[in-house]
């Protein structure tokens, strides 16, 4: 896993992450969570929205869409390429 | 279905008891939103019940008795949840019903149902249900797409795991439901189920379903790729969004151009009916009264049922297949910027059939300043029962012509005007709403996706059946009271012991005193009666006019659509229109915001404001055309 935390929304398109932590009110990380948003789940940026927001995310076997203003509260560790491949 | 419906037992918990008391049991059925609980549910009761290809579909629990079988069982269909931990009303409402906390019901059984596809995530709610300590059947549904993309899993395995039986099933193809009815015939003891570690928080949980994936074998399917190869398409920046209006103006096309035959040969056929059925009624007083009174009251609001299944049959196709929910996506920016919640989208969507419904839908929605603002809103959104009164009076005033090509006609597109208006009307009142008195911080907005699927004709012939029994029961009731009483108005009082001129009957009296209040807006005294009775239901102003214009003898030989021409000016059949895109004119919606609100001031804001509203948009409609059509 990199060190270099970001937010889930700059995520690039197709690129997979870890999640680490959800920095939003506990109604709403539960919210979150109960959508599969949990820290240490895997996450992937799908596709955006024909206006660019909000953003698709397969997560956990679904598929989930997050608008920007959420995404940017969830922070999260790349995976390079190749740490990718050794996932199961 | 590829993989054979299995259903593993286990050791000890199937043992007969006599602690289950013989007779009725109630039976829950539970699991997560979209998980395919109401499908499963028609399938076990044959009850008809709404279900749809997007989450929230359930939001007050219903109950219906197992179809077939000896025992007389209750199933209760749940709201679909993630957790215990309720987050909004409609978890609330399961939480309480589980916990046995609701009056009167308290389950003896529970079916949980989990979409096998998703296994690892829904698994996190197998773990709060069977800890308490009902006799619990797990159902892993969409066992046939779980199989067909590879998904596999070692089910005696998990029904070792959860101390439950597991059994595949596809509640769409209806197979796996055998283990149901075994489950059911068989008598559980209430054991308690002390080995399983109680889990609070949805983090454990969810590590606890990871570690029974795991043990079990689990091997997710691959993902849906025709879902995905769609969604390029469907979810492009450009072509996603030239289909989605496409689909929006087809479907009033189509509400149109095959709508308004179908309607026209049923008028025919209600015509002809109707004179063959008074054949044997002396021409007179008493035949007049039943053709011209009753029969073309109630047939000219009954003439609209092929236009409003129509569109019933294109919002059930689109909801069934899983598209709505890219639509809430697309739409997502526009209700952003009214400051509404993302999920306000479902409940205004399907305020297009009917705002009750949509009223209660809002209980999904978390937060209770939005949920009141989208309440609020939902009335303002072209309901179904504001189609009779819109066909007629595009037809009777607006020429048909291509706008572009056979895709739009002139008259379609005044229809999507006026849903527009609506839409505006709404959004407007929100923004106003929510940056006053229903100011709130933002919730986050989170939709999840569906598998595309193909609309069952099952599924959507159910809802068309409802609907129209529905519209029927209304023409049949509420229409043909009203026309039964307008009727009568008409005729009284006796004059010297001679019926009334029909400007000198109770009705016109009536419709005289209020008349100068209407005649800014355009409107005679007729229309104004018919405005009356449209309080009570929006589609009753139609059978009302048919009534007026029906015993009126200067209009009596013609078709509604040709006496309104006769009888109104343009300007104020557009007003008309106007009138009613804004106006709040149904009982039923007023007595579920009071249900819903837990108070009558709302309901009375609503009708103030939205009467206000419709007065002001008519008045000015009204007053610019008038001058600009002289």
């Amino acid at each position: 896993m990199s060190d270099d935390q970001v937010a889930l929304s700059d995520l690039e398109l197709g690129a997979v992450a870890v999640i680490d932590k959800i920095c939003l009110t506990p109604a709403a990380q539960g919210l979150l969570m109960s959508f599969g948003f949990l820290p240490g789940a895997d996450v992937r940026l799908l596709r955006r929205a024909p206006h660019g927001d909000p953003s698709v995310y397969s997560i956990g076997g679904s598929e989930v869409a997050l608008r920007r203003e959420t995404a940017r509260h969830i922070l999260i560790s790349r995976i390079s390429p190749s740490q990718e491949r050794e996932r199961p | 279905m590829k993989s054979a419906p299995t259903i593993a037992a286990i050791n000890g918990s199937e043992t007969s008891s006599a602690s289950v008391p013989p007779g009725m049991r109630t039976v829950a059925l539970i699991g997560p939103p979209n998980s395919g609980k109401s499908t499963l549910f028609n399938r076990l009761t044959r009850l008809r019940q709404k279900v749809g290809n997007y989450p929230g579909i359930t939001v007050e629990q219903r109950t219906g008795l197992l179809a077939g079988g000896g025992k007389q069982i209750k199933l209760i269909d749940l709201p679909g949840v993630h957790g215990l931990t309720p987050y909004s009303e409609d978890e609330r409402v399961a939480v309480e019903v589980l916990t046995g906390r609701m009056d009167g019901i308290r389950p003896d059984a529970v079916l949980l149902i989990l979409d096998a596809t998703k296994l690892t995530r829904q698994l996190t709610l197998a773990a709060p249900i069977i800890a308490l300590g009902l006799p619990t059947l797990v159902l892993l549904n969409m066992a046939d797409l779980f199989a067909k993309r590879g998904g596999a899993l070692d089910v005696l395995k998990l029904a070792q795991e959860l101390g439950t039986p597991v059994a595949f099933v596809s509640a769409a193809h209806g197979t796996g439901l055998d283990a149901v009815e075994r489950f059911l015939r068989q008598d559980h003891d209430r054991n308690s189920v002390a080995w399983l570690p109680i889990l609070q928080d949805l983090p454990q949980c969810q590590r606890w379903a990871t570690q029974i994936g795991s043990r079990v074998d689990y091997r997710s399917p691959l993902p849906p790729a025709w879902t995905r190869r769609l969604d390029d398409v469907l979810l492009h920046r450009v072509w996603g969004l030239l289909i989605f209006a496409l689909l929006v103006t087809g479907v009033f096309q189509a509400v149109f151009a095959l709508g308004q035959p179908m309607s026209a040969a049923f008028q025919d056929t209600l015509t002809a009916l109707g004179e063959h059925l008074t054949r044997s009624v002396p021409a007179g007083l008493l035949r007049s009264l039943l053709l011209d009174g009753l029969w073309k009251g109630v047939g000219s609001v009954l003439i609209f049922l092929p236009q409003i299944l129509l569109l019933f049959f294109f919002i059930a196709v689109l909801e069934d297949s899983g598209y709505l929910a890219r639509a809430a996506l697309i739409a997502d920016r526009t209700m952003r910027s009214a400051g509404l919640n993302g999920k306000a989208f479902i409940p205004l969507l399907s305020a297009y059939a009917c705002a009750v419904p949509a009223i209660m839908a809002t209980r999904t929605i978390e937060n209770k300043r939005d949920r009141l603002a989208t309440i609020l809103i939902a009335p303002l959104m072209t309901c179904s029962a504001r189609l009779p009164i819109y066909t007629l009076l595009i037809a009777a005033f607006i020429p048909d012509r291509p706008i572009i090509g056979v895709l739009l006609s002139s008259r379609a597109c005044a229809m999507l005007l006026l849903y527009i208006v609506g839409f505006l009307a709404a959004v407007a009142t929100a923004k106003i709403l929510k940056s006053s008195i229903l100011r709130s911080a933002a919730e986050p907005f989170v939709l999840e996706l569906p598998e595309y699927r193909w609309p069952t004709w099952q599924a959507v012939g159910l809802r068309l059946v409802d609907r129209g029994r529905v519209f029927l029961f209304q023409a049949g009731t509420v229409i043909l009271a009203v026309s039964l009483v307008l009727c009568a108005l008409t005729h009284l009082p006796l004059q010297h012991g001679h019926l009334p001129q029909l400007d000198q009957s109770a009705v016109a009296r009536v419709g005289h005193f209020i008349e100068p209040s209407l005649r800014p807006l355009g409107f005679n005294w007729k229309i104004g009666i018919g405005l009356l009775t449209s309080v009570v239901a929006r589609e009753v102003i139609v059978g009302a006019l048919g009534t007026i214009y029906g015993v009126d003898p200067t209009t009596q030989s013609m078709t509604l659509q040709n006496a309104l021409r006769h009888d109104l000016a343009p300007a104020g059949a557009m007003a008309l229109l106007v009138f009613f895109a804004f106006a709040m004119q149904c009982t039923s919606t007023l007595a579920v915001v009071r249900r819903e609100t837990n108070s009558w001031k709302w309901p009375l804001v609503q009708f103030t404001y939205m009467t206000g509203l419709a007065y002001a948009a008519a008045f000015m409609v009204n007053q610019v055309l008038s001058r600009l059509l002289k």
